[in-house]
């Protein structure tokens, strides 16, 4: 798992993975907001924290479906399926590395990203804590949906069609909680659904990506 | 003698082909005289005048549009544990069905929302899980269609339908979490006391009985041309074999 893990990683920091391209993705969808809505800074203090939530989550599913896709086309994940290692062990480290490579990095992004919006001194920690605990859940349904549509050519507009419904819970936890820190409400429940919402995804999502890896492999 | 001889797909076709004009023909009697008796025999309500005759079309579509994506949940997970064809067939036959329930929900709604509440859509939670119940139906109907080998596409969907749901529900509550809305609460529950009417609510079950009946009429139906379509093509492949 651990090797799986390393190597994935290596893969995307290396051989023209979408390392950096979620990045630099994330920030033109944060440049163009303000083209679009205006430059003024109070409606974009005030619209930020939910921008940044929707750039970070666009992003995020950008990177998803060269997860297992590139695998499958170069027969790598037929080979790793017949590892000792189980499915939904794969699936889960295959998540974890999308993380590390993504949501970590988007999380890690937004505060410098949030001076461009106008952000308020106020939001700035919410806005990363937030996205510190909701990325994962981004990462880990991405894969479900990536897993889901490996076998399928040019799979990657359905993969968003069928992950996107599914970030809305996410989404309205994460944004919610983002908003209401920045304007100093409470923030307890949504964060706490929001964590809830990442660690119920990360004990069961795996699950059924392995299972419908098996079914895709079979 | 149980349920499950049903999982035949010859028994099934048997039993359900004497039965569907039966029910074609109770839900167009249902629907025909609900309505009738709805829209023209109904006083106005003090309220709503007579925008609230919408509600024989907005209720009932929304009741089989949540009930068919319940049927779908049952239907995959009778194939998933217990592998009957017909049953993932009937989870892939009702899909498109509860689809248009719930555009015929959304629609009726806003309809009845532009003179209610002045606007053609409001972000309430009830309005909002809708729309993300129609993007679930849409996902679940492409998945179908993506894939063409017919046992992968029916364990993937129902794997998607089993996870769907859950984020589906969780959504729901999520919405409500967001936002307080406009829409009234339910109008028809079986814990609670009486919402609406006599008047009002008697046409309105013919109504409900009437969408339920058409509902079956057409899962029975698209499920007996699922079945015939993939006997279709398991002759077409059993003549190329031949033939070669």
């Amino acid at each position: 798992m651990k090797a799986l893990l390393l190597r994935d990683l290596r893969l995307a920091v290396r051989a023209g993975g979408g390392f950096g391209l979620s990045l630099a993705f994330f920030l033109i969808v944060t440049v163009l907001v303000p083209f679009a809505v205006g430059p003024e800074a109070d409606t974009l203090s005030r619209i930020g924290p939910g921008v940044l939530w929707v750039g970070a989550l666009l992003a995020t599913l950008l990177s998803l479906d060269r997860q297992f896709a590139l695998d499958h086309e170069d027969g790598a994940l037929p080979l790793i399926a017949t590892s000792p290692l189980p499915l939904e062990a794969v699936a889960l480290a295959k998540a974890v590395a999308h993380w590390l490579t993504t949501g970590l990095p988007l999380t890690l992004a937004a505060a410098p990203l949030g001076i461009l919006l106008n952000l308020e001194g106020a939001s700035f920690p919410w806005l990363v804590l937030t996205l510190a605990l909701g990325t994962p859940a981004l990462s880990v349904i991405g894969t479900f949906g990536a897993a889901l549509t490996v076998g399928i050519k040019r799979g990657g507009l359905l993969l968003s069609l069928l992950v996107l419904p599914l970030y809305v819970p996410t989404l309205i936890f994460g944004a919610e909680a983002a908003r209401r820190g920045a304007m100093g409400l409470e923030v307890a429940t949504p964060l706490l659904m929001l964590a809830g919402i990442t660690l119920g995804a990360l004990a069961l999502l795996p699950f059924a990506a392995g299972a419908v890896l098996r079914i895709n492999l079979r | 003698m149980s349920i499950w001889e049903y999982a035949n797909p010859k028994k099934f076709i048997a039993t359900t082909a004497p039965v569907i004009p039966w029910a074609f023909g109770g839900a167009i009697l249902c629907i025909v005289v609900g309505l009738i008796w709805g829209f023209f025999l109904t006083p106005d309500a003090d309220r709503f005048g007579s925008t609230v005759k919408i509600i024989y079309l907005h209720v009932p579509s929304a009741m089989i549009a949540i009930n068919g994506w319940i049927m779908m949940l049952v239907a995959s997970l009778i194939w998933l544990i217990r592998r009957h064809h017909v049953s993932a067939l009937a989870a892939k036959a009702a899909a498109p069905v509860g689809m248009v329930m719930t555009l015929i929900a959304l629609w009726t709604g806003a309809v009845w929302g532009q003179p209610m509440w002045g606007t053609w859509w409001a972000w309430d939670p009830r309005l909002t899980s809708f729309l993300i119940l129609f993007l679930f139906y849409l996902g679940y109907v492409a998945l179908w269609e993506a894939i063409p080998d017919p046992d992968q596409a029916a364990d993937l969907t129902s794997v998607l339908c089993l996870v769907g749901s859950v984020f589906a529900l969780l959504s729901r509550y999520a919405v409500y979490f967001w936002n307080q809305g406009l829409h009234q609460g339910a109008t028809l529950s079986m814990d609670s006391e009486q919402h609406i009417a006599d008047v009002f609510w008697v046409p309105l079950v013919v109504c409900i009985a009437g969408f339920i009946l058409l509902f079956v009429a057409l899962v029975l139906m698209r499920t007996g041309t699922e079945i015939r379509l993939r006997r279709l093509r398991a002759l077409e492949r059993q003549a190329q074999r031949a033939a070669a």
